[in-house]
């Protein structure tokens, strides 16, 4: 009898103790306990914030593709995706729907799977493509003796995104020269004579009512030498535009010494929807379950130089707290930070080369190549006002795969064909683009050879 | 006597509730046929108007715009085809109430094939019996639906023009007022 009560006691005993430690765990900062497995490249730095993805602890499949969809729908529809949701709630497709449920995310990119995740999370053998396109080999003669998980090869076919890579554009972009006659990127419009970009910091500066303060204390005057030669000064905006800042919406506004992203985001919101968007800024983005610290060299899983373990990221970190330049952000703040093979061999590179000469004053503004060129590429933004050149700040944007990367920064320089071998090349990717591609991608070649049998492509209008 | 209406009455009752409640409301309720009759109108109406008065108005007569399938890149018009199938995507994000699309025997994408077996029979019997509408049920992914296929026709030169150019269709002697494909839309019925 009594050996039974010890049995009970310590049975309840044990039950409760564990409930109770994993009840404290879920409620406490850190709940690395519950990660079942290695979280994707891409979601590894918000893992600890489980309720982004599972805002509901029941409810599925459903539950988590509105997850999915709150931040990358986004850029899926400016993809101008392949295989959208629509596509497969058809009911003519219901059966190809039986095979492959391409109606949610997850039915590709599983989280928690190390085992199977593959690049860009997606958790499927590479067969995927052949479930639905099987009779490809007759449609495309071409296709017919490929291997059937090579579709999603590099400068083949995507999934979502083929808008460098879709036929009629292959064929408006044959036999282009490697290095175009006038390679340049999109300049931003930085004069303070433009009368549009004044009236927006003017507009920006009515925004804090409270008269030019430095919080109370003397003016450093470093600091102020700094900051006076910059475009800010330019513009007007001084001192408290950035450093009034209010706590609440309603409150009163108060000095802060070290303002956050949001002080920038008054005036520059694309910048810091990319920012906060990519993984640079995602563990501050809007919307998180947990409140996560900025992001640090320390937590990257790529290799990162060990003196910049003690950098934590924001806005002020690539672009400086008061002189906003844009040069030192461009490169030499990725350098900083980051030490794999691509950054490294950066300095030696044709790109460092024409960046170089830019700086110079060698080469025209826009010829230069520097991080940023490629990773933070220039967009246009049609506003009511005008169209604006704007840095996509969310540098994962164009990697996903690096296709995307084609017509939004190689093809301001380069042809079609010339781009689509480089990216393919890992090597040469590695090598910063020191070396000429070594593998030559055919999509081109049988897109001119389709042409030549087939009639003339579908020119509009005819 | 009294004993019988007093168990009569009661089950009177009961059968006089049971029937009221059994019956069908007389509403003016719509068949399926006549709602995908009245949505095809409206489907063929919007979209000849779009062809007829935008497309082939500016592209074939003014000469001021092109259509084109890379409309984005192109800065051209998008093809009827794909403003009726973008109002189709819209459509499925709103309701489930019914499906469309457009489909063809002779399709420039291949993925507009007819795949199930009304598809096929009701694309072949509208291309071969101009005028009539062809009605039928069907089953797919476990669910019934009425499916209605209605025929296609190039009502414009544009529709003509570009289809027997397009490196992909496999025909090319398509004249005005031909039937070129089907309008296919789904009803889920119980």
């Amino acid at each position: 009898m009594q050996r039974k009560t010890i049995i009970w006691v310590f049975w309840i005993a044990a039950v409760s103790g564990l409930t109770g430690y994993f009840v404290w765990v879920l409620y406490s900062n850190d709940r690395t306990l519950f990660l079942i497995g290695k979280t994707t490249d891409g979601h590894h730095q918000i893992e600890l914030a489980c309720e982004v993805c599972h805002t509901s602890p029941f409810g599925g499949g459903p539950v988590l593709q509105n997850a999915c969809v709150s931040c990358h729908g986004a850029e899926l529809a400016q993809a101008n995706d392949s295989h959208p949701k629509s596509k497969f709630t058809d009911p003519r497709n219901a059966d190809r729907v039986q095979i492959l449920d391409a109606r949610f995310c997850v039915t590709c990119h599983r989280e928690h799977k190390p085992g199977i995740t593959l690049a860009m999370g997606l958790t499927l053998p590479g067969d995927y493509c052949f479930k639905c396109h099987e009779t490809i080999g007759k449609e495309r003669p071409s296709h017919k003796d490929l291997a059937f998980d090579s579709c999603a090869s590099a400068g083949c076919h995507n999934f979502h995104d083929n808008r460098a890579l879709y036929e009629d554009f292959l064929a408006a972009h044959l036999h282009e020269t490697p290095l175009r006659a006038q390679p340049q990127v999109a300049v931003r419009a930085n004069s303070a004579s433009d009368p549009a970009w004044v009236e927006r910091a003017r507009i920006a500066l009515a925004r804090v009512s409270s008269p030019d303060t430095t919080g109370g204390k003397p003016a450093d005057p470093r600091i102020l030498h700094d900051w006076e030669s910059t475009l800010h000064a330019k513009a007007g905006v001084s001192c408290n535009d950035c450093h009034m800042l209010r706590p609440a919406p309603a409150a009163t506004a108060v000095w802060t010494d070290r303002p956050g992203h949001n002080a920038c985001a008054g005036c520059h919101a694309a910048e810091t929807a990319g920012f906060l968007a990519g993984r640079h800024g995602m563990r501050l983005a809007d919307g998180l379950s947990v409140p996560l610290t900025p992001m640090s060299p320390t937590m990257a899983r790529i290799p990162m130089r060990a003196d910049a373990h003690g950098t934590t990221l924001g806005c002020a970190t690539c672009h400086g707290a008061h002189r906003f330049d844009v040069k030192f952000a461009a490169v030499e703040a990725c350098t900083g930070c980051h030490n794999d093979e691509h950054t490294r061999n950066y300095a030696k590179s044709a790109h460092a080369a024409a960046w170089e000469a830019e700086a110079a004053g060698l080469k025209p503004a826009g010829q230069g190549v520097s991080c940023a060129t490629c990773h933070l590429p220039r967009e246009i933004h049609r506003g009511e006002k005008g169209d604006r050149v704007v840095a996509q700040h969310n540098q994962n944007n164009n990697l996903r795969p690096n296709e995307k990367m084609i017509r939004s920064v190689c093809m301001n320089c380069h042809g079609l064909g010339f781009a689509i071998d480089a990216l393919a090349d890992p090597e040469v990717i590695r090598s910063n683009f020191a070396k000429l591609p070594s593998r030559h991608v055919e999509s081109l070649d049988w897109v001119e050879r389709r042409l030549k049998t087939t009639r003339k492509p579908n020119q509009p209008g005819q | 006597m009294k004993r019988t209406y007093a168990k009569i009455t009661p089950m009177l009752g009961l059968a006089a509730l049971l029937a009221a409640c059994d019956k069908p409301t007389e509403t003016a309720g719509i068949t399926p046929q006549q709602m995908a009759d009245a949505l095809h109108a409206v489907m063929e109406s919007d979209r000849t108007v779009y062809t007829r008065l935008v497309v082939n108005r500016l592209q074939n007569e003014e000469k001021v715009i092109k259509a084109s399938e890379h409309w984005k890149d192109q800065k051209a018009l998008p093809l009827p085809a794909q403003m009726f199938r973008y109002g189709s995507e819209m459509v499925g994000k709103k309701t489930d109430a019914f499906t469309y699309q457009l489909l063809s025997l002779w399709p420039v994408n291949k993925q507009n094939a007819p795949r199930t077996d009304v598809e096929k029979s009701g694309l072949t019997f509208v291309a071969e019996n101009k005028g009539k509408n062809y009605y039928a049920e069907e089953t797919l992914g476990g669910k019934k639906y009425f499916t209605a296929i209605y025929a296609d026709t190039g009502v414009a030169p544009a529709c003509i023009s570009c289809h027997n150019g397009h490196k992909d269709s496999p025909r090319t002697d398509f004249k005005e007022g031909d039937v070129m494909g089907g309008v296919v839309l789904r009803i889920p019925i119980k």
